[in-house]
């Protein structure tokens, strides 16, 4: 496959609001491959530009009950099958004992998954990126806003995409090469 | 207190960031401490005091290596000492960053967007500060290792019925989840950095430990999610850490420590202890770098209630224990009340009193809840008393149990001191270079606080 010398049109917005609304507009306007980036977290954005599938709860769901299964069965199998202790001939696999642990270990893996399994759907780390190209981009840590449509989108067209991000007025717009 | 609150309403709905500012300004500020403001001569002797202390501290445990425990004052019956008494105060001053970052998100607390950061720091100096004590406590540290349930040739396995076994666990479970969530945090503000710094090698360190963050929606949504998660996760977490902690007592059956009081009363004197040291931090930070605004007088002012309600609960602890002593009718346990106010400690437990329970109270007024001078006094009252209740929890417990043939006294050596005191020292070194290497106060989450950040549907 030929790879595109554009990455996406990028159009640069200055408030929280005006992003909302340009990447509503966006969207409505039948375009799928589209991103959006911000200083902070913004409610619903993500909903706007059609993402709806967030899989991390999922992922931390699994992490937590493979820590606490495997915490338990640890302890059951150290302290009942491979090294049982006889003290005071009180039963080996004392599972009220053992409960501490098993939290412990269900939190440990739960967390550890929610931070490795939310980098890892975003595709992180990724120190290069094509978005970077675009010099003012540097400031979608500060204050400025940032929608772009993907050249890889169906309804893309160079020009007719960046003539309709321009009618979203924007602060700028410019090419992503990639 | 200014003018413009008038009435303790005012300040409640007094703004948790100053007037004025803009995305723009928010992030200058912050970032500027770490990027362009220069190091200043009272940072340098700050930061040079507490790295000779740390020095002082690697000194006390190499001569701790070559002589063994017995430089220290732990002596049959009283095994456990400073070591301890140091863990659990380390441990429970590490509560308060959990419990700012993780409960008060999920409580919606958007104040706590100003301090959780190094409120979060603080939390993992305190629990590395904590983690020495028990390493170098086993007597043997170099095989500390053993703790860990890992297949040896030994063909053993740790005891899990132990409640030190669910120490182990749990504060290392603890340090784990601390160090992701401070992480986690970190990442879009290191990105910010990343794009602020004129220096390309910096920009390089920086980039990398933001893993490539750029800020895209879909990111921002699983990271919200992860972030919320996590301080779920996180909250059952705290309370569990310093409830295992207080196991390794009350499981044993040592007058004064067989109760099931402990438990609660751990926790909240962990919150209670946390707070006072946030405060006593927070308080210099934000006169020194200018951040009034970002730590304002609301800040110092809830904090000051929590510390209040804490103390409260602790002092509920410290009343059930009187009571039960005499309630349980064991005379082991009457004895243990008696001792502790006529007994040769009972200095320390009136001074643990005054601390804990009687000075705290002057927070009732509102004057010297906003006084950042009074709360810092405060807040050191504070951290000694909760030394001191771990001090009578251990040693006066320990010199006075079932048999009198077995009774003794603890005297801490001088390398007791220098443990501990190193340990303040390691402590407040890495504070000070926390503060020059990142962001101390979250910027993305200060962000949200503007009014610019809401969006309408």
């Amino acid at each position: 496959m030929k790879r595109d010398p554009i990455y996406g049109i990028m159009a640069e917005f200055d408030s929280a609001q005006a992003l909302v609304d340009a990447a509503k507009k966006t969207h409505e306007a039948g375009y799928q491959k589209i991103d959006a980036y911000s200083p902070f977290p913004i409610e619903g954005l993500a909903e706007e530009i059609g993402f709806h599938r967030d899989e991390v709860p999922l992922v931390v769901l699994i992490g937590g009950l493979i820590g606490g299964c495997s915490g338990y069965l640890m302890q059951w199998w150290m302290s009942a099958v491979d090294y049982p202790l006889n003290i005071g001939g009180k039963p080996t696999h004392s599972w009220p004992a053992f409960i501490v642990i098993t939290f412990e270990m269900t939190i440990l893996f739960a967390g550890i998954s929610a931070v490795f399994g939310m980098l890892a759907l975003n595709g992180l780390p990724m120190p290069y990126h094509p978005v970077f190209n675009v010099p003012r981009f540097s400031s979608a840590s500060k204050d400025r806003f940032f929608l772009i449509v993907f050249s890889s989108d169906k309804k893309y067209h160079a020009l007719e995409t960046r003539r309709f991000l321009e009618g979203l007025a924007p602060k700028s717009v410019s090419e992503v090469p990639s | 207190m200014p003018e413009q609150y008038k009435s303790a309403t005012d300040l409640e709905r007094a703004p948790v960031i100053g007037p004025g500012y803009t995305f723009g300004t928010v992030t200058e500020k912050i970032s500027a401490i770490v990027l362009t403001r220069p190091a200043t001569n009272g940072w340098f002797i700050g930061f040079g005091i507490a790295f000779m202390l740390t020095m002082m501290l690697l000194f006390a445990l190499g001569y701790l290596f070559l002589k063994g425990v017995g430089i220290w004052g732990v002596t049959i019956p009283i095994g456990w000492g400073f070591a301890i008494i140091n863990f659990v105060w380390w441990i429970g001053i590490g509560h308060a960053g959990t419990l700012i970052s993780a409960i008060l998100l999920l409580l919606r607390q958007s104040w706590r967007n100003s301090i959780n950061r190094f409120a979060e720091a603080m939390t993992l100096f305190a629990v590395a500060c904590a983690g020495i004590f028990p390493a170098v406590h086993v007597g043997r540290p170099w095989l500390a290792y053993w703790l860990f349930p890992y297949p040896n040739t030994m063909r053993v396995w740790p005891q899990f019925r132990s409640p030190l076994m669910w120490d182990v666990f749990a504060v290392s479970t603890y340090a784990t989840i601390s160090a992701l969530f401070w992480f986690i945090g970190l990442i879009p503000d290191l990105a910010t950095l990343r794009d602020r710094t004129e220096k390309r090698w910096l920009k390089i360190i920086y980039g990398m430990l933001s893993f490539g963050w750029r800020g895209s929606a879909r990111h921002w949504h699983r990271y919200e999610t992860a972030y919320l998660l996590l301080a779920g996760l996180a909250t059952p977490l705290v309370l569990s850490v310093h409830t295992v902690v207080s196991f390794d007592f009350a499981i044993g059956i040592v007058p004064g420590w067989h109760t099931t009081i402990f438990p609660p009363y751990f926790v909240a004197g962990a919150i209670y202890s946390g707070f006072a040291m946030v405060l006593m931090l927070a308080i210099p930070i934000r006169k020194i770098y200018g951040l009034e605004d970002f730590i304002t007088e609301r800040h110092l002012q809830n904090s000051a209630k929590v510390m209040l309600a804490t103390g409260l609960i602790v002092a509920y602890g410290y009343g059930i224990e009187a009571f039960m002593g005499w309630y349980s009718g064991d005379r082991y346990d009457a004895f243990t009340l008696w001792n502790r106010l006529h007994g040769p400690y009972a200095m320390w437990y009136y001074s643990l009193l005054a601390c804990n329970i009687f000075i705290p109270q002057v927070l009732w007024i509102r004057k010297l809840r906003t006084s950042p001078i009074a709360l810092f006094f405060i807040s050191g009252v504070i951290l000694i008393g909760m030394w001191l209740e771990r001090f009578i929890i251990v040693a006066v417990s320990l010199t006075r149990d079932f048999l009198n043939s077995s009774w003794g006294m603890y005297y801490p050596t001088r390398w007791d001191w220098m443990t501990f005191i190193g340990t303040l020292g390691m402590f407040l070194a890495a504070m000070f270079l926390f503060l020059r290497v990142l962001p101390a106060i979250s910027i993305f989450e200060m962000r949200t606080l503007l009014p610019e950040a809401e969006v309408k549907e």
